[in-house]
């Protein structure tokens, strides 16, 4: 399948000293597809990164990336990837221009061809502007979006990018989905690794969720809020002492005990609008005034919960 | 795998990227001019009567002394402490993810040290001949100090290329460098010819690698060329060199 295969992980093993950071991991991409690495901090998504980008040696396991072996020839793995990491590598005391015109001469583009190419990069990356200023006096997007250029110099068949939103706000990241996107779209094989679930859900083609080194789940961002069930209420009644009412109301109704982690608040998955209501119109019946009421998609926490909780209990 | 001349070609563009930053330049500004020339000034008016009778006569005897610290002895400190500070930048691991030889990374950085080091030499040598330094060997001899004492500059600092990818923190790496520096440049020949000293001194002065490298410069600026000096120097240069260097880019090759 080597050939049909942007990069793929058969049984990854890789410890620090005591720590396993991955442990087992298998997934594959297909070429040209984005896929998801969603974990929280701590969960492997950088260690796994890292060795795809042969920046680590697996312990154990089969790592394929445009079809060769990271272990075999990690140098022709390196002319065909490129890593955008979490922290932006870029040189700060050289001009955005420069630092691309470096990486193609590094690449053995001649002189010309390098900075045509950087050129091209900094105006697709809408980095015109600020190309002959030192990238110092960048602002956090600008500097995330030259890495991503940084990355592209090469043309490269398979990109890492490791976290690449981590620290921008919401404006900025999704001015860089859309650059990722346009990316994907020319046919490069993308692996994403990234917190959040937004993120995933609007960048990738599948999702893999890693936790403590392990898949605990993969598949489509569809496949995937099927599988943890959708949605979330989440109920506060405005007395404490109904608490214990409310929560005999939404166990009867979704077949779940809530949790009840907060102090005075109720977390339920609902798997339609339709509990949502019957809750409503129960609570109402039975006298329960409440402060807050809603109905939410779950979010990144509530996903991690119930996809571990699937895990403890198999 | 790599070929040299590919390794020689990615070395060149990011020792250019390092001359191109101001702040790698400061360090070795102060450790290859202001520190040799603190050095040669203060001995001089020191020490010039009392070890020479004159500080013209002394000069000629010192200013080698100060050479050799200028071409890349002083400048072993900061070329570690920049490597570590490298590594520690994410830059590092785009190299690493580049198709380029392990070795370019941080023979790219020794030699952006040692073009900074000939110009520091270059300083040096205007401000010795404003002291009253002549050089009484040839030119070509006079070149041959030159060449020798970059070039021992240029494998000594593969030791603190090792010790910059090795240690953890960037003062860790100064100051181990600054403990190896005094007895090194101190602990040698430079202010006074070794038969002055004291046994165990003189024991430890004769070892020196750099009191070779400074007797070779001496002898050649003096128009008296040594070959056992030079011979010396050149032998101590290939085995801090070939004992480092590769040192240095295996760990660098397994830094995670």
């Amino acid at each position: 399948m080597g050939i049909t295969c942007g990069f793929e992980l058969d049984g990854l093993i890789k410890r620090f000293g005591r720590t396993t950071a991955v442990d087992g991991v298998s997934l594959a991409a297909p070429r040209g597809q984005v896929l998801g690495l969603l974990g929280p901090n701590g969960a492997g998504k950088t260690t796994l990164v890292r060795v795809l980008a042969t920046l680590l040696r697996p312990d154990a396991g089969e790592v394929r990336v445009a079809g060769i072996d990271v272990r075999r020839d990690p140098a022709a793995v390196r002319r065909r990837i490129a890593l955008s990491g979490q922290h932006t590598s870029v040189d700060d005391e050289l001009s955005g221009r420069a630092n691309l015109v470096m990486i193609g001469r590094l690449l053995d583009l001649g002189r010309p061809a390098a900075r045509r190419r950087a050129t091209e990069l900094l105006t697709r990356f809408g980095l015109d502007e600020a190309a002959d200023r030192r990238v110092a006096g960048y602002s956090g997007g600008m500097r995330r979006r030259l890495d991503l250029a940084a990355a592209f110099v090469g043309q490269p068949e398979v990109v890492f990018l490791d976290e690449p939103s981590a620290g921008l706000d919401p404006g900025k990241r999704a001015e860089l989905w859309q650059l990722i996107r346009g990316l994907a779209d020319d046919g490069v094989t993308v692996l994403l690794t990234t917190q959040y679930l937004e993120e995933a859900d609007a960048l990738a083609d599948a999702i893999t969720v890693l936790d403590r080194g392990r898949v605990i789940a993969s598949g489509t961002p569809a496949e995937l809020k099927r599988q943890i069930g959708g949605h979330t209420i989440v109920l506060r009644p405005s007395y404490l002492a109904d608490l214990g009412t409310a929560a005999g109301i939404v166990a009867r109704v979704t077949g779940h005990e809530p949790d009840r982690s907060h102090r005075d608040e109720l977390v339920a998955p609902v798997t339609g609008d339709g509990e949502f209501f019957e809750i409503a119109a129960e609570l109402r019946a039975q006298g329960v005034e409440l402060a807050e009421l809603a109905f939410r998609m779950p979010s990144l926490d509530e996903v991690f919960r119930a996809l571990t909780d699937l895990e403890e209990a198999a | 795998m790599t070929t040299i001349p590919a390794v020689l070609r990615h070395s060149t563009v990011l020792a250019r990227r390092s001359l191109a930053k101001p702040s790698r330049n400061t360090g070795p500004l102060m450790n290859g001019v202001v520190t040799p020339a603190l050095f040669m000034v203060l001995f001089l008016y020191l020490f010039g009567r009392p070890v020479a009778g004159s500080t013209a006569e002394y000069l000629q005897y010192l200013f080698p002394g100060a050479l050799v610290m200028g071409a890349g002895l002083a400048g072993m400190v900061s070329t570690g402490t920049a490597i570590n500070l490298d590594l520690k930048n994410g830059v590092t691991d785009r190299f690493r993810s580049l198709p380029i030889g392990r070795t370019a990374p941080l023979l790219g950085s020794v030699l952006a040290d040692v073009l900074r080091y000939l110009a520091a030499v270059a300083i040096l040598f205007a401000l010795g001949a404003a002291l009253g330094f002549r050089v009484h060997g040839s030119a070509l001899a006079a070149l041959g100090a030159v060449g020798l004492a970059i070039l021992f500059g240029f494998c000594l600092s593969w030791v603190t290329v090792y010790l910059g990818v090795v240690l953890r923190s960037a003062d860790g790496v100064l100051a181990v460098s600054f403990v190896a520096f005094v007895p090194l440049q101190l602990g040698s020949s430079m202010a006074a010819p070794t038969d002055t000293m004291p046994g165990w001194l003189q024991a430890w002065a004769e070892v020196n690698p750099v009191s070779h490298v400074m007797n070779a410069c001496r002898a050649l600026l003096n128009g008296t060329p040594d070959t056992g000096s030079i011979g010396a120097a050149l032998l101590w240069s290939a085995g801090l060199f070939l004992v480092f260097c590769p040192l240095a880019v295996r760990a660098y090759g397994r830094q995670e």
